[in-house]
């Protein structure tokens, strides 16, 4: 039997340790886990993945659900499954690095405007 | 002074983007429209683009090719909904598979390019949005890079703590 130093592990309670394990310790589970975080599937789409039932896909979202790993929610006739996160934070992270490279992109363009043309282009649409 | 305005709607996710340069119009246009130009201002020096394919019509489509420091690369594209030269240009800006092909799997931003004359030199406006499907799903997408970090420090701590035991 394993016990667990709650110090170490970052104030989880034994039980929240165990039911992360749990989550974690079975390939379906993981697999699940691992298409939350890479999109936002629903549970009947899930259901298509796997060759088992609906409910039994719905037991596997629920065991990462109570580990803390995912949420559920409804969208129409949809339960989506997703991971947690900031999505304000997310936003801000998206059009900030959009605001940095094309100031990049501006700075470079008013570099080549500097630059005297060394010839005309051929392959411009200016009519 | 290039960049003299920067607006940003976290809500909507967009962004408004106005550059002023002190080059007519044309000259400006030519930055977009012709390939050899526009792969000297696409990508970064350490990832330069090379514009392969270069449509510029109500349409068409411009692709590129990005090589990075190791030598590995991405590619892009854009497919242009409307084309009015020298004053506005609009597009998707998309990723790409190795083969080419449109990476379904990553968002695209919809660009809006306008150019006027102002003060003997070019004004450019860009607005750039995410369509508002793929705007969900880029927030989770981003979301891995948030959760990984979280996960694998969870695992770490879990594993030290296995350890001690």
């Amino acid at each position: 039997v394993l016990t667990y130093n709650r110090m170490v592990v970052g104030g989880l309670a034994d039980e929240d340790v165990d039911r992360l394990f749990h989550a974690l310790a079975d390939g379906t589970r993981r697999d699940i886990l691992d298409r939350c975080i890479r999109g936002e599937p629903s549970v009947s789409r899930l259901a298509d993945v796997y060759p088992m039932s609906f409910a039994a896909v719905q037991k596997h979202v629920a065991v990462l659900e109570r580990a803390g790993l995912v949420t559920k929610e409804r969208r129409g006739r949809e339960q989506l499954v997703h991971t947690d996160g900031d999505a304000v934070g997310r936003a801000r992270r998206v059009l900030d690095e959009l605001e940095t490279a094309w100031r990049g992109r501006v700075e470079r363009m008013a570099d080549l405007l500097a630059q005297v043309p060394k010839n005309e282009p051929s392959t411009g649409h200016v009519r | 002074m290039s960049v003299v305005s920067v607006e940003k709607d976290y809500d909507s996710l967009s962004l408004i983007l106005v550059a002023e340069f002190d080059a007519p119009i044309e000259r400006v246009w030519q930055l977009w429209a012709d390939p050899r130009q526009l792969e000297r201002w696409w990508g970064p020096p350490t990832y330069p683009a090379t514009v392969e394919k270069h449509d510029l019509v109500a349409g068409g489509e411009v692709t590129y090719l990005m090589t990075g420091p190791g030598g590995e690369t991405s590619r892009g594209w854009w497919r242009v909904t409307s084309v009015d030269p020298p004053s506005s240009l609009e597009f998707a800006d998309g990723f790409a598979n190795q083969d080419g092909t449109p990476n379904a799997d990553m968002p695209t931003i919809a660009v809006q390019m306008r150019l006027t004359e102002h003060d003997g030199g070019t004004r450019m406006e860009l607005r750039f949005s995410f369509d508002s499907d793929e705007h969900m799903e880029l927030l989770e997408r981003r979301g891995t890079l948030d959760v990984i970090p979280q996960s694998v420090g969870q695992i770490d701590a879990l594993l030290a703590a296995d350890m001690k035991t």
